[in-house]
């Protein structure tokens, strides 16, 4: 089995949006970054791997097995993280690792205690007093504590600063040590992406625009800064989006070795992720 | 062993990691037989994704420079002395003929080019 999950043409209707036969796979032992703006269909698409929407259409596997006729063995094998903490306010980290060792018969609770040391997470404070970081330190730390393997992080780094986050990241780098270990990762901090991530997914208005290995997207877009003059001569089948002023042009491309030979007078940047969403969101502007 | 990733270098990283490993052979830091990091572990601590150290060793085991045995890792490969050394060589000849191309621009001649280059063996 090579895929840890794999989604096909995966349609819901809903008033006013639509998840339009979103299709991609996570590799086993990758890490799969789902970028898009706010509004796109990234937490739909996640609930509905989560089989907490019924899709119209489409078919999600997990683990090779439907995630609609999922067994409960198959549910203990995710583990999943959202943008907001959902545990008990009233309780506290050592009460909600007793309360959620009776959900999971997988749960280990010394691998708990050991990630609560590890974030500095007192056991005995109360949630609510938590500040929004080590709300999402316990988040993760519940959700890697009854081993799963595949993980599905819906905006979990989003709102922590860059040293949490940093912390965070190295959890997921030793989580995928393990070969059998896969993370579907939404965020727009697209910066952690760039680092972390194997593939990237591009979702943008409920349709898929790009799914690839993030080595090869980061090499074949660019950014090429040019006069208006000099636009013309781009070959527009390799133009995905352009920005203007009065003074300059500067077109994202997807086909940066061709343009590196034939646009050799043209100043030709390295797009970064984010570039990549700026300008496919700016489509038809 | 030291890898030196560089993002504002324009080379892409599992180049980097390429040329530098090599290097590190080429140079008798790392020896034969010698094992390497995991894919995984070089991955988490250089904090580049798994598939652009997997490219990287993919390269070098395809060139030779390194053996990779399922379940148990990668390896500085054997008795490829001969081929190190016709690496070396290729290099010396690419750069030379480099220089050369350069001299023949501002018409420098043969002995001055001679001269030029024995200065610079004798001072390294």
């Amino acid at each position: 089995m090579e895929y840890c999950l794999q989604v096909s043409d995966l349609t819901k209707q809903y008033n006013g949006f639509c998840l339009d036969h979103v299709s991609f796979d996570v590799k086993q032992g990758s890490i799969m970054g789902f970028i898009g703006e706010n509004g796109a269909g990234k937490s739909t698409t996640i609930k509905a791997i989560l089989n907490l929407i019924h899709p119209d259409d489409g078919k999600i596997q997990i683990l090779g097995e439907d995630n609609t006729l999922q067994s409960r063995e198959c549910k203990e094998l995710i583990g999943v993280v959202f943008d907001e903490c959902h545990f008990h306010d009233n309780l506290n980290a050592e009460e909600t690792g007793l309360f959620l060792s009776k959900i999971y018969t997988n749960w280990d609770d010394i691998q708990y205690k050991n990630y609560l040391n590890k974030f500095n997470l007192p056991p005995k404070k109360r949630i609510k007093e938590y500040s929004r970081g080590m709300k999402m330190k316990l988040s993760i730390a519940a959700a890697l504590s009854h081993h799963p393997k595949l993980l599905l992080l819906d905006e979990a780094t989003s709102g922590l600063d860059p040293v949490i986050r940093n912390e965070i990241l190295d959890v997921f780098y030793d989580f995928i040590q393990d070969e059998e270990h896969s993370i579907l990762m939404s965020s727009h901090i697209t910066s952690d992406l760039e680092h972390i991530a194997d593939y990237v997914t591009f979702i943008h208005n409920g349709k898929i625009i790009l799914s690839d290995s993030k080595d090869n997207i980061l090499e074949n877009y660019a950014i090429v800064k040019c006069t208006k003059s000099e636009f013309s001569q781009i070959d527009s089948s390799h133009i995905v989006g352009f920005r203007s002023n009065a003074y300059s042009c500067e077109v994202l491309i997807n086909n940066r070795s061709t343009a590196l030979k034939n646009y050799s007078r043209m100043t030709i940047d390295r797009a970064t992720l984010e570039d990549i969403m700026l300008y496919y969101g700016k489509e038809g502007m | 062993m030291d890898i030196i990733i560089s993002n504002s270098n324009d080379s892409p990283i599992y180049e980097q990691i390429y040329i530098q490993i090599k290097n590190l052979i080429l140079n008798g830091t790392l020896k034969e037989g010698e094992p390497l990091p995991s894919m995984r572990a070089l991955a988490k601590d250089l904090r580049i994704s798994v598939i652009t150290t997997k490219r990287a060793y993919e390269e070098l085991e395809r060139d030779g420079f390194i053996e990779t045995v399922t379940g148990k890792g990668s390896f500085v490969g054997s008795n490829n002395l001969e081929f190190i050394k016709e690496e070396h060589f290729k290099e010396v000849e690419e750069n030379l003929s480099l220089a050369v191309k350069a001299a023949k621009l501002c018409d420098y001649s043969l002995t001055q080019m001679i001269e030029f280059l024995t200065l610079l063996y004798e001072e390294n």
